[in-house]
Order: C-alpha cells, then structure tokens, then sequence
C-alpha cells in the first residue's frame, strides 16, 4: 500500500466518522401534531418521521417492524404520554434496544407531562371503559398546550443536540411569537362558540371545549372506547330532546355513522374535526389544523 | 415576591396621590395613569404567571438526566386523589401486574387420553391435542413486569394450570441501556423462534397451537439462558439474535451436563407496503441435543411401544405474517395472514421398545409441517378465522426394525375455523370448531368455547 492509499482510506473514514455529526436530529413523532411541531421548532435541523396518520386511532396502533426500525435509529421520540401509547409504545422502546429514548432518558419527550391535564379520574375502574389514570391524553385539541409544549420542546432540542442550541432557540421563539398571534384571531374569530351546546362521538374534545368554552352535553360511546351502540344512540338521542346540542363533533379517524345517525335523527350538523395535523385538507400544518376546526365548528353553528 | 413589590408600587402610587391631588380634572387624570399603570402590570404578572406554570409543568422532567424511571405509563395506578402527582409517582415505581383469565368447554368426538400424532415419536408428557374434555380452567396467566433500574428490566409470567400446578412460563431480565440495537436476555423465555413461539397463548388467534408446533417444538420452546438480539440501524427492520441454552424442553431433554444444550439463531425482517400493509418474514434454526429421551410410538401393527432417542435435533422454521387494514386503522377492519414451515432433522441412535425387545440401532428421520392461517375482523369486535394445519411423517431411517415403525403414508392434517368477539381490548370470547386428523384413519371433530379476559395492567402486544 502507497502513501495516495492511506491518504484515501483515511480521509474515507474520516468522512464516515463526519457524517453523523452533521446529520439532522432524527425526530419520532407518535402522532401527527407532534411530528408537525418537531418540524416547525426543527426546521432543517431534524428528520422527522411520524408514525401515526390522522385516520388513525392512535390508542391502538400495532407495534409494526417499520415503527421498531424508527425507533431503533431515533434521537428523539415525541410522543403524547398520558398512556394514550401505552398499548403499542412500551413494545417499541424494548424491542428498538436504543439507548437514548428509553423512559427517563432526555430522548423520551412526553407532551403531555408538560400541560395540566383534564379529566383526571379519582380512581380507575375498567368497568368505566378506556379511562386513563393520567386524565385526557388529547391535550392537541387546545392551541394554549402547543405553545407550552413548544417552549418544552425547545428545551429538549437543545439538551438533545446542544450544537445547534442557538438556532433552536431561534427558531423557538420565533414559533411562539407566530402561533401568539394565531391564538388571537382564533379566540376572536370563535367567540360566537362560547356557551354551545354539543355532543362528542368520543370524549376526545374536552380539551378544545374547554379553551372555547363549548359545552358537552352528550357522548355517543356508552363508556369510553366503547364503540356506540344503537340503544345507546337512543339514549342520547332522548337526551338531547331535554338539552338540545347544536353540533356533534367526531374525530378525522373514527367511524363517521354514528355521528351520521344522530345528526339524521336529532336534525343536527355532524362535523368532522381533523383531530391533528393531516385530518383533513386544510389541516395542513399546525396553523391549519385551528384555522379548519375554528371554521368547520362555526360554520355548523351558524347553520342553524 | 411579586405581591410585595405591587403593594409597594401602591403605596408609592396611592399615598402621594391622596394629600397632592387637588382638582377633579387632575384626579382623573392620575386615575387614568394608574389604571394603565395597573394593566401593563397585570398583563406583565399573567405573563411571570404563565412562565411558572410552563417552568413547574416542566419540573418533574429529569432534565439533568436523572435516571428516575418512573412514568405513569410503566405503572397502573389503581387509584389516587385527582391532581395529587405524589401518591401517582409513588404507585409509579410498582410492577405492572396483569392477571389473564381463561376457561373452556371442550367436547370431542374421540377420547383425548388416546390423542396421537400418527408419525411423530414425542414424549409422553409431551401435553398434545385438545386437552380435557368438558368444563375446564384453560391456561390462566399471572405476569409481572417493570423496569429494576436505569439498566434492566425484569418480567415474570406464572402459568395457573387446571390441575393446581404453578408453572413459571417466563422469567427474565432485559437490559436497556447497552444501545446500539442491542438487548441481552437471561433467565427463563419463550425462545425467538418463528412467528408464534414468543407468543403467549392469550394472544394466539386460535384455543391451540398448529400441528406443527406441537409436534417438533413441544407445543411451544421455552428455554432456560441466554438471548442476545440486534436490531439494525436500517431504514428495512433487521432483527438478529442468538440463544444459549439448557435445552430444557422437547426436542431437547436437559442433557448437557455443564455445557450448552440448546443453540438457535433467528432472523427476521419486516416493513410496511404503502400505508394499508405491513409484514414480517423470518428464518430461524434450533439446534438442541438429547440423551435417553423417551418416545412413544404407534407400530405399524397399531400397538404402543416406549423408545429412547439419543442425539441432535435441528429444526428450521421459515415464518411470514402479513397484515391488511384500511388506511392502517385496524379498529373497524383488518386481515392478518400467517404462514409458518417447520423441518425437524433428528439424527442418532434409538434403543427400540425399551420395555420389550430393547434393540438400539443408528437413527436417523426429516419430517416437516406447516400451517397457514389468516383472521379477518369484518366489523368492530367480531372476528373470524381459518387455519389448515399439514404434517409429513417424512422416513423414519432406522439400522433395525425399520419396517415396524413405517408410516403407512397417511399425512396427519387438520382444519380449524374460529369465530371471536372481543367486547373490549381486554376481554375475548371465542368458539371453535376443528376437524383434527392426526390420528391414523380416526377423525376427530373437536369443538371448544373459551373465554380469555384479562385484567391488571394494560400489556403492550408485539406485531
């Protein structure tokens, strides 16, 4: 071997040893809005891969080979918490054997560790369905929890890859200032929703009710992740004669006929809320996930 | 803090205004700058207000990598005080617990006691077949898991069996932290091998496991050892792992002394198709050794006799498993199809008819099976399924008494259709009906009714 040789293997090692480091974050998202985050706060500083679609019921998903292949080459795993993965996320995380994003370590980022949860329940009792101990893992459906999980997941980027801190911290507050001045138009544009009445399929919107002050007055699963059942339906449907709703909202994911049904029988809009980011068209990014939810909910209750 | 420094701006702001202020117009002047005074400062507390909330939310994290593993999804909080994080973190470091429940009705057209493979030397305990006829407690599962430190992890499951015995299915410690794709495993586990044998049986789509299970690997290969697994750091799944073992249960029978009685080696990759598909394919070999293993055996005359097998066994099992749901959202719908192929080579030496004639001679037989089978949910909770199960004696290669033991070519097969409804995640109701051929000439239609419920701890399933 000649000097040009080892000139060469070496500046290839070098090369392979320099890649990593310059590589983006390679970002886990568990469901859409977290992906979505992880891009916006991100940029091109992360990879990020979304294991979940918005037509996806995010409690039972599989615990796929692609996903476990994810996450055995993760940074980073953004995920909602709450025990909303319970069911699929702990198989990931063993089967990855990756170091960096098991429980406790800085790459296992649970969104909702990060807001006040709703819905905490004082005792569980399977015979009260899908009830989560931690409360109401769809912390998504209210703006004000994105911005402090953005502010949380800055923090994480920057302890995760400490290199590009100051970009993060960029891009973060130009995040914050961007989305401040979203909330105010989408709290002035919803004002006329404060104090409607309306019927969920799923109890997965009490996050959204309670930043717009919407108010449930029924559920169409009997108990939660119970799929409804026609008696039940009627229930409801007997119910509502007492106290009227003036919407039902189901999720972009579930089944749209029992909503379907109600809204035939009770003569009310049924509207499909994205739920995340991907649920519907315009639910393009963040951004678009409120201004389409904030207008199919208005659009239903002017429609009386 | 805050309160101490408003009172103080008050009374900065009140005392002098008191004595000074003279005329209306200037009084209302003041007030107006007060009151603005008063609402930059209010907007400014919500702001402080806003940032101590986000900064105490964000508390609990162990930002400065503090190994605490407690997270609420590791543990099953039974109950506590809404709001109250303390006793949720307590209850956090406890196991999660979960108790399986299972029962069955069994009725069967022939005896079960008399239950054979026709073809297939195993050993008497080998627990075949459909089990006890009529009422009866079915495999009922206790299982412990959490993780023990930073480092390991640790999981237990004893099985309730119908006759007042424990038996210990699992038990074992998994490390966490060695990174790099790789996790260790030691202790007492389902080995790695194929596509059903990690299962357990309260995720098994059918009451049984196929033919070919039970009549190469014993029903299901636990193993007594080590296991070693890499998971590539491929976009494709690439999962490859290694065990060391007693080889503790059929083909193997505990006989290696100080030394290694079992080996296998497994591989398996997987990915999605589109957003609808996904699968998982693999290849796997068990190589395990016995020594005076005793077999028993129908004659071609149709009498029983007891033989002891000496020597090595090596099974291969090629698994594939494909699965189908709308835009990947298996609540209402999905498909699931798997397919297993099993070769088991067992070369030695057979002292025949131990308790007669007692000749031994050079052994040596390939035989094979396999199973396909595919579950259809058609509609929220309700599924169907439909399994066929076939077998190949092979040659039974013997230096004496070849004749004696010949097949007489009749291929042990089975058909088995299942009907299911899940009220909830946790709980199944199943009915199933088979049509079970392995005995020579004899069929035997077998149907059972069985619940599996479990309650405890929410357990997270593998694909």
């Amino acid at each position: 071997m000649n000097a040009k040789v080892h000139v060469c293997l070496a500046a290839a090692l070098l090369t392979l040893w320099a890649v990593p480091v310059q590589a983006a974050l390679k970002v886990v998202a568990c469901e859409p809005e977290w992906g979505a985050l992880a891009q916006e706060l991100g940029g091109n500083l992360v990879d990020v891969s979304v294991a979940t679609t918005a037509l996806q019921d995010p409690h039972q998903i599989q615990a796929r080979p692609s996903l476990v292949a994810r996450v055995r080459n993760a940074d980073l795993v953004v995920c909602t918490g709450a025990e909303l993965e319970v069911g699929w996320l702990p198989i990931l995380l063993q089967q990855s054997g990756n170091r960096r994003i098991q429980p406790g370590q800085p790459g296992n980022f649970a969104a909702a560790d990060f807001v006040s949860k709703l819905d905490v329940p004082a005792s569980i009792d399977r015979s009260h369905g899908d009830v989560h101990a931690a409360g109401n893992p769809h912390i998504q459906m209210d703006p004000r929890n994105i911005a402090k999980v953005a502010v949380a997941l800055t923090d994480r980027m920057q302890q995760v890859d400490p290199s590009q801190a100051s970009l993060y911290a960029q891009r973060g507050t130009d995040f914050a200032r961007r989305w401040e001045e979203a909330l105010r138009g989408w709290t002035v544009q919803a004002a006329p929703l404060k104090g409607v009445a309306v019927a969920s399929q799923h109890n997965g919107f009490v996050y959204l009710y309670d930043w717009l002050g919407l108010k449930e007055v029924a559920v169409l699963e009997p108990k939660p992740g119970v799929e409804p059942t026609v008696s039940h339906l009627q229930t409801v449907l007997s119910t509502l004669k007492a106290r009227p709703a003036v919407m039902v909202l189901y999720a972009a994911y579930q089944d749209p006929r029992p909503s379907e049904w109600l809204s035939r029988n009770a003569a009310l809009p049924a509207v499909k809320v994205p739920f995340t980011v991907g649920g519907s068209e315009a639910a393009a990014d963040l951004f678009g996930l409120f201004n389409d939810t904030v207008a199919r909910l208005l659009a239903a209750a002017t429609k009386r | 803090m805050h309160k101490l420094y408003l009172a103080a701006l008050g009374l900065a702001l009140g005392f002098p205004l008191g004595t000074v202020a003279q005329t209306a117009p200037e009084i209302k002047a003041l007030r107006e700058e007060m009151d603005s005074i008063r609402a930059a400062y209010q907007e400014r507390m919500q702001a402080l207000e806003r940032r101590l909330q986000a900064a105490e939310a964000a508390a609990p994290v162990p930002a400065s990598g503090d190994p605490s593993m407690a997270r609420p999804q590791a543990a099953q909080a039974s109950s506590f005080a809404a709001g109250d994080r303390q006793v949720a973190r307590g209850n956090a470091s406890n196991p999660a617990i979960a108790l399986i429940l299972s029962g069955s009705y069994t009725r069967t057209s022939q005896d079960p006691d008399e239950y054979e493979i026709r073809g297939f030397q195993l050993p008497p305990d080998a627990g075949i077949g459909p089990g006890s006829r009529g009422f009866s407690l079915a495999e009922s599962e206790l299982s412990l898991a959490a993780n023990i430190d930073p480092w390991f992890r640790g999981a237990a499951s004893l099985a309730l069996h119908p006759d007042d015995t424990v038996s210990v299915e699992e038990a074992f410690i998994q490390t966490t932290a060695l990174g790099n794709g790789l996790a260790l495993k030691a202790g007492r586990f389902f080995s790695g091998l194929g596509y059903l044998n990690p299962q357990h049986a309260h995720v098994w789509d059918f009451v049984d496991m196929p033919l070919a299970y039970q009549a190469m690997l014993g029903t299901q290969y636990g193993e007594d050892g080590l296991q070693l697994t890499w998971v590539a750091p491929t976009d494709l799944f690439v999962e490859l792992g290694a065990e060391l073992g007693r080889g503790r249960g059929f083909p193997g029978n505990e006989s290696a002394g100080n030394g290694v009685g079992m080996r296998a080696l497994t591989a398996h990759t997987g990915g999605d198709v589109g957003i609808s598909q996904s699968w998982r394919a693999g290849l796997s070999v068990l190589n395990v050794k016995a020594r005076e293993q005793a077999l028993l055996a129908t004659e071609a005359s149709g009498s029983r006799v007891t033989n002891a097998f000496s020597g090595s066994t090596r099974v291969w099992v090629a698994d594939a498993v494909w699965k189908w749901a709308p835009n990947g959202n298996a609540t209402r719908t999905n498909i699931k199809l798997q397919g297993e192929y099993l070769r088991s080579t067992r070369n030695g030496s057979l002292a025949y008819d131990l308790d007669d004639l007692g000749t031994a001679g050079s052994y040596r037989t390939v035989q094979s099976g396999w199973y396909l089978q595919g579950v259809y949910q058609f509609m929220p909770r309700w599924r169907v399924g439909l399994r066929t199960d076939r077998l190949d004696p092979g040659t039974q290669d013997l230096g004496i008494d070849g004749a004696a033991l010949a097949s007489n070519g009749r291929r042990p097969r089975k058909n088995t259709l299942m009907l299911d409804y899940n009220p909830s995640e946790f709980s199944r109701i199943r009915l199933q009906v088979a049509q079970d051929r392995a005995r020579d000439g004899i069929v035997d239609n077998q149907i059972f009714l069985q619940y599996q419920m479990s309650l405890g701890a929410h357990g997270a399933h593998g694909y």
